[in-house]
């Protein structure tokens, strides 16, 4: 039986596709125990398809950087 | 209660502020109570770019629109009355500068011919107007929308996370960038880099709670 931390650690990874099987079967089991951990999946699931429905945009870091520089330079 | 004047390299200005007590020291450059160029790009780059890519579904152009809206913002820093909250007035601006892309796009196509056709696929059978009729159980335009507001509300809730985990969960969730490539950009260990991503969704978790879930 693994701890909720791990539990909840592992949700998060799995949100990312980045959990092992093992853990995924770990969890699954931890999963049908502990209701708390449960509710946190369902929601911590629930928050990754809303940000893959709402199809965030982001700029990169460099970007910004660029943007902030020419910015500044034209503070001058 | 104070007539506050700075003198601001090339231009003087003078701004009477009636009611605002807290004056933010640092800020010796901007003029009225809420505008902070400098953390303008860290506090609403993506969201105004988020903003502009629904709008031209063009990243490029998108990030061009941003960059003006900046240069612009800077521009008319003065006008600002402190009416409304900066990113308000940043959107205002960014969207005339929409408009003007628009405007600029069409002023060139504009003469080009004009095509009057009932449906976008000229190859359906018939010219149909019940094909043209809105479908009242489509919910495909709401969704776009609500979309749309979902993102911008996203952004608007990463904003307020620290800086160092909206920019692990921003490399994360929306640049999709591998764990391990996270670690060695940012010289962080796996374990830290999940204590920082799980602090992030449960903020954000609770900052998207009353409208979202």
């Amino acid at each position: 039986m693994i701890s909720c931390e791990k539990a909840s650690l592992i949700c998060n990874k799995s949100q990312y596709r980045d959990a092992s099987l093992w853990e995924k079967i770990s969890l699954r089991f931890h999963l049908l125990m502990c209701k708390t951990c449960a509710q946190f999946t369902k929601k911590n699931t629930k928050f990754t398809e809303l940000c893959n429905q709402a199809n965030l945009e982001g700029l990169l870091e460099k970007e910004k950087a660029q943007m902030k520089k020419q910015l500044q330079d034209s503070q001058k | 209660m104070a007539a506050l004047k700075f003198v601001d390299g090339s231009e003087n200005l003078k701004i009477v502020k009636t009611n605002s007590t807290t004056f933010d020291k640092q800020n010796k450059k901007m003029t009225a109570h809420k505008l902070h160029p400098d953390s303008w790009v860290d506090s609403y780059a993506d969201y105004l770019f988020n903003y502009a890519v629904g709008r031209v579904s063009d990243t490029e152009i998108a990030k061009d629109l941003v960059q003006e809206t900046f240069f612009a913002g800077l521009k008319s820093a003065k006008n600002f009355k402190g009416d409304a909250a900066e990113r308000t007035w940043l959107v205002a601006i960014l969207k005339r500068k929409i408009i003007d892309h628009y405007r600029k796009i069409n002023s060139k196509k504009g003469k080009a011919e004009v095509k009057m056709s009932y449906s976008a696929s000229s190859d359906s059978e018939g010219d149909w107007l019940e094909e043209q009729v809105a479908d009242p159980f489509s919910s495909f335009e709401n969704s776009t929308i609500e979309n749309e507001e979902l993102g911008l509300a996203i952004h608007d809730c990463i904003s307020k996370l620290p800086k160092k985990q909206a920019l692990v969960f921003k490399m994360k969730t929306i640049q999709g960038i591998n764990t391990e490539d996270i670690c060695n950009e940012l010289d962080i260990n796996p374990s830290n880099l999940w204590v920082m991503i799980h602090r992030a969704r449960t903020a954000l978790m609770g900052c998207l709670n009353q409208n979202w879930f």
